[in-house]
């Protein structure tokens, strides 16, 4: 798997809860030609609000607009890229591996290395939680890459603004 | 207070009236029935027209002739769609609009039912903001709040798609709701100190140039702009929308600046120092060649929509806020300027490039419609629809006040003009409005003819008849060798047999020794519409000319001699 992690960048919006906003956001990036690479969408501290958080990669100048076209948008409170800023961002996959019993042990080693954690097992597989930022998962999935991954589903990036700087 | 019971449909209603909103046009069906039943007892006016696009263009029309949001209301499927191409027309030139289109019951929503479609959906990219009502308790809050949107801030169209069901539902509506817009916020003032920033590159500058567009109309920031350009002698040029922002008519005008602009407002463009737009959105009909534009001029932006800043240039200074406001308060930072020379040189480029046309041939397009300026006074309301007609239009009928010129500018919208006047004439019934509309983009619309019939709307409809789709005919004649390709006009109706068909007055004007008599006759012509039908030459194309997607110093003044390139830029 290959990321363009130059080109990449962490937006995060709060929006009203109503409905039609994600169609609207995801309209705004696809005129623009943007890819969304991930998104993430969960309620806010008050439900009237939602959290998202989305990472898509291609030209800053082109970002520039989305956001101020994101910003324009009724239901948008605020829209924010945060790239290069200082936050704190996570992810969680779950990656399901092939692993016959004999090479569990070298699994669970880097499991233990990577600080994940085993939520599944049967003889044939094992699943693995981990968390933490992009490139953590990345290194993740790359090493298990050669005992065979069957799956991986991630929830995709979520970011907050370390101190008292708004996210 | 003691609140009545009310359906859904009479809360709409109640809200429209509430609003100051005296008409609405639209057509029915099925899906709106409960809302036509509502306006029964309601003291609102329904003009019926003869399709959809239509009730939207008339809607535009009459926003833009009054600066209010005008309502439309139709049904659900193929009638809220034919409803969105003027949509996209409100929401490219910004127009307050408020779509009310009916829609299948809640419980069938999403099964294909019998006319349903998901036009919220498709309303999206193409509208200010968007409701489906899904509880009819909100209904007094989503009417406040659509108009609110689509009126303040950079104004356009709201869609509320209604089910039948919540329509006809019974409520108990409070009509003193707060809106619920969280995030919708206005720009007032702009930071003074940007405005400060501002104040001394126009101090400095040796040749300045203001650039007015729709936004300084619609934040009637023209007295300003007027005392601006005046107390510094700042020649100023306007957008296509931007026309009566500042008086064409006055001496500092260089009237309309791009591809088909004046000779001496391009080259103004071109020599500038600076250039301030004023709620124009450097539209690429007015930049040309982007990496060309302006490259030596300091550029001021001022503009209500902070998505227009960087959008296309790069500004040195972007001013965030409302027009009006912002050059008043520029207004009391600056002192008299110097601009004799760069005033003197404009004057010089004005007599050196007037616009102009040759009168051997035929019926001239451009001498009609400087008759029609000069006979009119200038006073009219004009629309126009889309192609060369309206670029003569714009070039010779000057506009010098607010809300005199309804053009679909950004949308580009055939058809658009004589439903717009029909709008303009219920908007300002004592004034004079005027449809020019070329034989092409009239067609696509003329059903609307009953609509002005019915109503006897004294609309002056002058057809810029060339029996062509004149200016794609112009592209090919220039850029493509002359290779014409589906823009011929064989068997267009007799306009003026037409009108009589629909009980109206038709003229015909054939020469132009005939135009003044009958440009007359045609003004005073008051019961009821009336066509004039020009019939002019049938191959004249538009100058001054910038090729799309050139620099401004590419214009071409006159027919070319030589075969020219294909243009880089889109259309």
């Amino acid at each position: 798997m290959t990321r363009n992690i130059e080109n990449s960048h962490s937006i995060s919006l709060l929006v009203a809860n109503k409905p039609g906003v994600l169609i609207r956001l995801a309209l705004v990036f696809n005129r623009r030609g943007y890819n969304i690479d991930s998104l993430s969408v969960s309620s806010a501290h008050s439900e009237s609000f939602s959290r998202v958080n989305i990472t898509a990669s291609g030209d800053s100048k082109i970002l520039e607009q989305i956001i101020k076209q994101l910003n324009k948008l009724v239901d948008v409170i605020h829209a924010k890229d945060h790239t290069g800023e200082k936050v704190v961002e996570k992810e969680l996959a779950l990656i399901k591996v092939s692993c016959v019993s004999e090479r569990r042990t070298e699994v669970f080693q880097i499991v233990e290395h990577f600080k994940a954690q085993t939520v599944d097992l049967t003889d044939k597989t094992v699943m693995i939680q981990v968390t933490g930022d992009t490139e953590k998962l990345d290194a993740v999935e790359s090493v298990l890459d050669s005992y065979g991954i069957i799956e991986v589903v991630r929830t995709g990036k979520i970011i907050m603004a370390r101190g008292e700087a708004q996210t | 207070m003691a609140t009545k019971r009310r359906t859904g449909a009479e809360a709409m209603v109640d809200c429209i009236h509430a609003h100051g909103v005296e008409y609405i046009f639209g057509h029915p069906g099925g899906a709106a029935i409960p809302i036509f039943d509502a306006l029964v007892d309601s003291p609102l006016k329904f003009i019926l027209t003869r399709h959809e696009q239509g009730a939207t263009h008339m809607a535009d029309g009459m926003a833009r002739a009054s600066g209010k949001a005008a309502v439309v209301l139709v049904t659900s499927g193929p009638g809220a769609t034919n409803t969105l191409t003027g949509v996209m027309t409100a929401q490219m030139d910004s127009v307050p609009m408020v779509v009310i289109t009916g829609q299948t019951i809640t419980a069938n929503l999403g099964l294909d039912a019998f006319q349903e479609a998901d036009v919220a959906g498709m309303s999206y990219p193409i509208v200010k903001h968007s409701y489906l009502v899904k509880n009819v308790n909100d209904i007094p809050r989503i009417m406040k709040e659509a108009f609110y949107i689509a009126e303040s801030g950079r104004p356009g169209p709201v869609l509320i798609d209604v089910p039948k069901d919540i329509s006809g539902k019974e409520f108990e509506p409070d009509y003193n709701v707060e809106m619920d817009l969280p995030g919708y916020k206005i720009p007032t003032h702009g930071d003074v100190n940007e405005i400060a920033r501002a104040a001394e590159f126009l101090q400095k500058a040796k040749r300045p140039l203001l650039l007015v567009g729709h936004g300084a109309l619609i934040s009637d920031a023209g007295k300003a702009i007027r005392m601006l350009a005046e107390k510094m002698e700042i020649p100023v040029t306007n957008t296509l929308l931007g026309k009566g922002a500042f008086p064409e008519s006055h001496d500092l005008s260089l009237g309309m600046l791009g591809m088909h602009g004046t000779a001496y407002a391009n080259k103004a463009v071109v020599d500038c120092d600076l250039i301030m737009s004023i709620g124009s959105r450097w539209d690429d009909r007015i930049v040309g060649k982007l990496s060309e534009f302006c490259t030596n001029a300091i550029k001021i932006h001022v503009d209500i929509d902070m998505a227009e800043k960087n959008k296309m240039v790069r500004p040195d200074c972007f001013i965030e806020g409302d027009a009006k406001l912002v050059i008043e308060s520029l207004n009391t930072m600056l002192r008299k300027g110097d601009t004799k020379e760069w005033v003197a040189q404009i004057h010089k480029w004005k007599k050196q490039y007037p616009l102009q046309y040759k009168m051997h041939g035929g019926l001239k397009s451009q001498y009609v419609l400087d008759r029609m300026y000069h006979l009119s006074e200038g006073k009219a309301i004009v629309t126009t629809d889309v192609g060369q007609h309206q670029m003569w239009a714009a070039q010779f009928y000057k506009t010098d006040q607010r809300f005199h010129w309804i053009s679909s500018g950004g949308a580009g919208t055939m058809g658009f003009g004589m439903p717009a006047a029909i709008g303009a004439q219920f908007a300002k019934p004592g004034q004079l409005v005027i449809a020019v509309v070329g034989d092409g983009g009239f067609q696509m619309t003329l059903s609307e003819l009953a609509t002005a019939a019915i109503n006897k709307l004294p609309i002056k409809i002058l057809i810029i008849n060339n029996r062509y789709l004149g200016m794609v005919r112009q592209w090919q004649n220039l850029f493509y060798e002359d290779r014409l390709s589906g823009v011929d006009l064989v068997g267009n109706p007799d306009f003026v047999l037409l009108a009589e068909a629909y009980g109206m007055k038709g003229f015909r004007i054939k020469r132009n020794a005939d135009v003044d008599r009958i440009l007359q006759a045609a003004l005073e012509y008051n019961d009821g519409p009336c066509i004039i039908d020009a019939e002019v030459e049938k191959e004249d194309n538009v100058f001054p000319m910038i090729p799309a997607g050139a620099p401004l110093s590419d214009m071409i003044i006159e027919a070319p001699s030589k075969k020219m390139s294909k243009p880089t830029g889109s259309t």
